[in-house]
C-alpha cells in the first residue's frame, strides 16, 4: 500500500479519534468542538462519539479547564480545546495554581492527565487571536509543552500526550492546520508519511530535519518550516545550516542540539514568541552552562510588541526566511 | 414539613456521632493552636473554629465514596469526613507522615481514599474542579456525589459563576456549600456586595438554593441531605449557604479586631458546640456526664494524634524533588 500522507489538521483528528476509540475515558471538551471547534480538528467526532464525549461549553474557560481537572483526578482523561491559544490566559489559575501543582502538592496522590490543546501563531487577525503562549508555561514546573511541526508528529505527539498523566499543553499552528497531504509539494522533508495505526512519539526527543556543519538553527512550528526554508536558500551559497526541532519545549532535549552545536560552533535560535523571556534563552544557556566548545550564539523572536493586525505590520514583526538566512550569513561572517 | 418536625427524624445515634465530631475538630483547632503558639507549625492556619457544625452536617450524609474538594480553611471538613487526626496534624506541622508527607501544609490537605481531594487556598479555585469530579461520576454511571466548600468570599469571583452556571446546565451531582462568616479576611460581606442573601446567587443559574443557620448541625444535615439526596438521583447540583461566624481572625496573624465586640459576643452564645450539646441533654440522648465522656475521649484522640505527630520525622529536603510529574 502506498504511504498516506495528512494534513496536519487531519492527522490530530485522527489522532483524537483513535485515541477516543480505544479509550473510553477520553472526551473532548470545548466551545465548539461539536462543529469542529476552532480550526475543524473535531470534525465529525461527535457523531462518532455522541454527545456525552464530544462537549460544546458555555464560554467560560475557567470553568470548563477546572471541570476537566476534576474529572481528569478522578480517572477520566480529558482533551481540552481553547479555541484561540490566546484564551488560555481566562483559565491561567486553573492551570498554574492547580492543573500543574495538583500532583505535587498531595505528593503524588492524584494525577491530572489532561491534553490542552492551543491554537497559536499570527495569522492576520490582531493581537489577541495571534499569541504563542508556550514561553510563558516554561517557568510553570508540572506542565508539558508540545509543539508539533509536522503532520507525522502531530498525531503521535497528540497520542502521547493524551496517554500521557500529566496536564500537557499541545500548541498547534494555526498557519500549519492545512500542511501536508499529497498535494503539498513545499518542504517534503516535514511531509512525512503518517501510520495508519496509533503511534506515539516520546516527549524530550528532538528531530534533525537536516543536517550540516556551519551553524546550528533550533526552531518549532512555523519558524521549523521557515528554518527549513533559509536553510535551503543557503545552501545554493555553500552554507550547511543544520536544523533541529525541538519537538518539546518541556522536556528539552538539550542533548541533541548539544552535539550539533559541538560540530559547528554556532547556534541560531528561532522562535515566534518575544525573545525577552523565550523559550530560546533557555536553548542558548542550556549551551553556555554545559558546551566545551566556543560557540556564537544568537536568537530571533518575535518583535517586542503585540501582534499587529495588518499584513505589511504582521510581516514586519515575526521572523521571516529572508531574516532567519540574513542572521545565519552574518555568523558566518563573524568567524 | 416544619424543621421541629424534621429535627425530630434525626436518630439518637447520629446526633451523637455529630456532637462526637464537633468536639473533635474544636479539641483539635485548640491542640493545633497550642503547637502553632509553641513556634511548632511552620506556616499559617485557618481555624475552623465556630464553624464546626457546617462541615459536620454537611459531610455526615455522605458516603465515604462520595468526594469533597476544600479551602484554605480546611481542617474542619477533613476530620468530618473522616481524615485520621494523626495524618492531618503531622501535615500541619510538616513531618513526613503527614497526609501529603510534608508537601502539602495546613492549606493543602489531601486524602482521596476517604474522598478528600486536595484542598485549594486559592478562593473559587474548587470550585470548577468540585464540578469535575461530579462530571466524572456521572460520566462513569455513578450515584456518588461531590461536594464543594468555599467560603462568602468566593461567591465574588468568576469561578463562581461560571462554575454555577454550567453544573446547573449539566445537571451535575454536586453539592455546593457555602460558609458565610459574613468576613473575608477583614471585608464584611456588606462591603463585598448587594445580595443580602448569597443563595439568591445560586438560585440565579437555575438550581435549587437555601440559606440555613450554619452553627445549627441538624439545620444544616437536613438541608444538605435533601441536596445529596437530589444529585444522587440525578436531578443536578444544588447551593447551600451556611450563616455561620468564625470564633478568632481569618489566620493567625490577624487578631480581628474589624469585628464589633456586640456582635461577637452575640456569635459566641449561638457557639455550634453549645447549640448541638443542648439538643442532645433536652432529647435526653446524653446526661452531663456522657458528654463529656464523649469530649474527653475526644480530647484523648487528640493527645494521641499530637504525640504522633511531634515524634514523625521532618521529610528530607531531597523529597522535595519528587512528584513534580506523575511517571508513566
Amino acid at each position: 500500500m502506498a504511504e498516506r500522507c495528512l494534513r496536519t489538521v487531519e492527522a490530530l483528528r485522527e489522532a483524537i479519534e483513535q485515541e477516543m476509540g480505544a479509550d473510553g475515558k477520553v472526551f473532548l471538551i470545548g466551545e465548539d468542538v461539536r462543529i469542529g471547534g476552532g480550526f475543524s480538528v473535531s470534525r465529525g467526532l461527535v457523531d462518532r462519539f455522541g454527545e456525552k464525549r464530544v462537549l460544546d461549553t458555555p464560554i467560560s474557560e475557567i470553568a470548563f479547564t477546572g471541570l476537566a481537572i476534576g474529572a481528569a483526578m478522578s480517572g477520566l482523561r480529558p482533551i481540552v480545546e481553547y479555541q484561540f491559544g490566546d484564551f488560555v490566559f481566562c483559565a491561567m489559575d486553573q492551570i498554574v495554581n492547580e492543573a500543574a501543582k495538583l500532583c505535587y502538592m498531595s505528593a503524588g496522590q492524584v494525577d491530572v492527565p489532561i491534553t490542552f490543546r492551543l491554537p497559536v501563531g499570527a495569522n492576520r487577525r490582531g493581537a489577541q487571536h495571534a499569541q504563542c503562549t508556550e514561553s510563558i508555561f516554561m517557568n510553570v514546573p508540572g506542565l508539558y509543552i508540545v509543539t508539533p511541526s509536522t503532520p507525522y508528529d502531530a498525531k503521535g505527539l497528540l497520542i502521547a500526550a493524551i496517554r500521557n498523566e500529566n496536564p500537557v499543553l499541545f500548541y498547534e499552528h494555526k498557519l500549519l492546520y492545512s500542511f501536508g497531504g499529497t498535494k503539498n509539494g513545499q518542504l517534503e522533508s516535514l511531509n512525512q508519511p503518517v501510520p495508519n495505526e496509533p503511534y506515539t512519539i516520546p516527549f524530550g526527543k528532538a528531530a534533525v530535519r537536516r543536517e550540516g556543519q556551519d551553524v546550528t538553527v533550533v526552531a518549532n512550528l512555523l519558524m521549523l518550516h521557515r528554518a527549513l526554508q533559509a536553510a535551503e536558500q543557503l545552501q545554493k551559497e555553500g552554507i550547511e545550516a543544520e536544523v533541529i526541532d525541538p519537538r518539546t519545549l518541556v522536556p528539552l532535549d538539550i542533548e541533541t542540539i548539544r552535539e550539533s552545536v559541538h560540530k559547528t560552533g554556532r547556534i541560531l535560535v528561532v522562535e515566534e514568541c518575544q525573545p525577552t523571556g523565550g523559550w530560546a534563552n533557555e536553548v542558548i544557556a542550556g549551551m553556555a552552562e554545559s558546551t566545551a566548545v566556543p560557540v556564537l550564539y544568537r536568537r530571533l523572536g518575535t518583535a517586542p510588541t503585540p501582534i499587529p493586525y495588518t499584513t505589511n505590520m504582521e510581516n514586519f514583526v515575526i521572523p521571516s526566511v529572508d531574516r532567519i538566512a540574513e542572521c545565519i550569513r552574518e555568523m558566518l561572517r563573524k568567524s | 414539613m416544619n424543621q421541629a418536625a424534621q429535627c425530630n427524624k434525626l436518630s439518637k445515634s447520629l446526633l451523637i456521632e455529630m456532637y462526637g465530631k464537633i468536639v473533635r475538630i474544636r479539641a483539635f483547632e485548640a491542640k493545633v493552636t497550642q503547637l502553632f503558639l509553641r513556634g511548632l507549625v511552620p506556616g499559617t492556619i485557618h481555624l475552623s473554629t465556630g464553624q464546626e457544625a457546617v462541615a459536620v452536617g454537611a459531610t455526615s450524609c455522605l458516603r465515604p465514596t462520595d468526594r469533597v474538594m476544600l479551602t484554605h480553611r480546611p481542617h474542619g471538613q477533613a476530620l468530618a469526613k473522616g481524615m485520621d487526626p494523626k495524618k492531618l496534624l503531622a501535615e500541619i506541622l510538616g513531618r513526613a507522615d503527614g497526609c501529603c508527607h510534608g508537601k502539602g501544609g495546613s492549606m493543602h490537605l489531601a486524602d482521596p481514599p476517604v474522598g478528600i481531594m486536595p484542598s485549594l487556598p486559592i478562593v473559587g479555585a474548587g470550585i470548577p474542579i468540585a464540578a469535575g469530579i461530579a462530571f466524572a461520576f456521572k460520566y462513569d454511571a455513578s450515584d456518588s456525589v461531590a461536594m464543594g466548600f468555599f467560603g462568602d468570599g468566593a461567591t465574588n469571583i468568576g469561578a463562581f459563576h461560571e462554575t454555577m452556571n454550567l453544573a446547573a446546565l449539566w445537571k451535575l451531582p454536586v453539592v455546593y456549600v457555602c460558609e458565610n462568616n459574613l468576613y473575608a479576611v477583614s471585608t464584611r460581606i456588606q462591603s463585598a456586595t448587594l445580595v443580602e442573601k448569597l443563595s439568591e446567587k445560586a438560585k440565579l443559574y437555575g438550581m435549587p438554593a437555601s440559606t440555613v443557620d450554619g452553627n445549627d448541625v441538624e439545620a444544616v444535615y437536613l438541608c444538605a441531605s435533601e441536596a445529596v439526596d437530589r444529585a444522587r438521583r440525578g436531578e443536578g447540583p444544588s447551593f447551600i449557604e451556611c450563616k455561620t461566624y468564625r470564633h478568632s481572625g481569618h489566620s493567625r496573624t490577624d487578631p480581628a479586631t474589624y469585628r464589633d465586640e456586640e456582635e461577637v459576643k452575640e456569635w459566641m452564645q449561638r457557639d455550634p458546640l453549645i447549640l448541638c450539646r443542648r439538643a442532645i441533654l433536652k432529647r435526653g440522648y446524653l446526661d452531663d456526664k456522657g458528654c463529656s465522656d464523649l469530649a474527653a475521649e475526644e480530647e484523648q484522640l487528640i493527645e494521641v494524634a499530637a504525640q504522633f505527630a511531634l515524634s514523625s520525622p521532618e521529610p528530607e529536603g531531597m523529597k522535595a524533588l519528587e512528584d513534580v510529574y506523575k511517571d508513566g
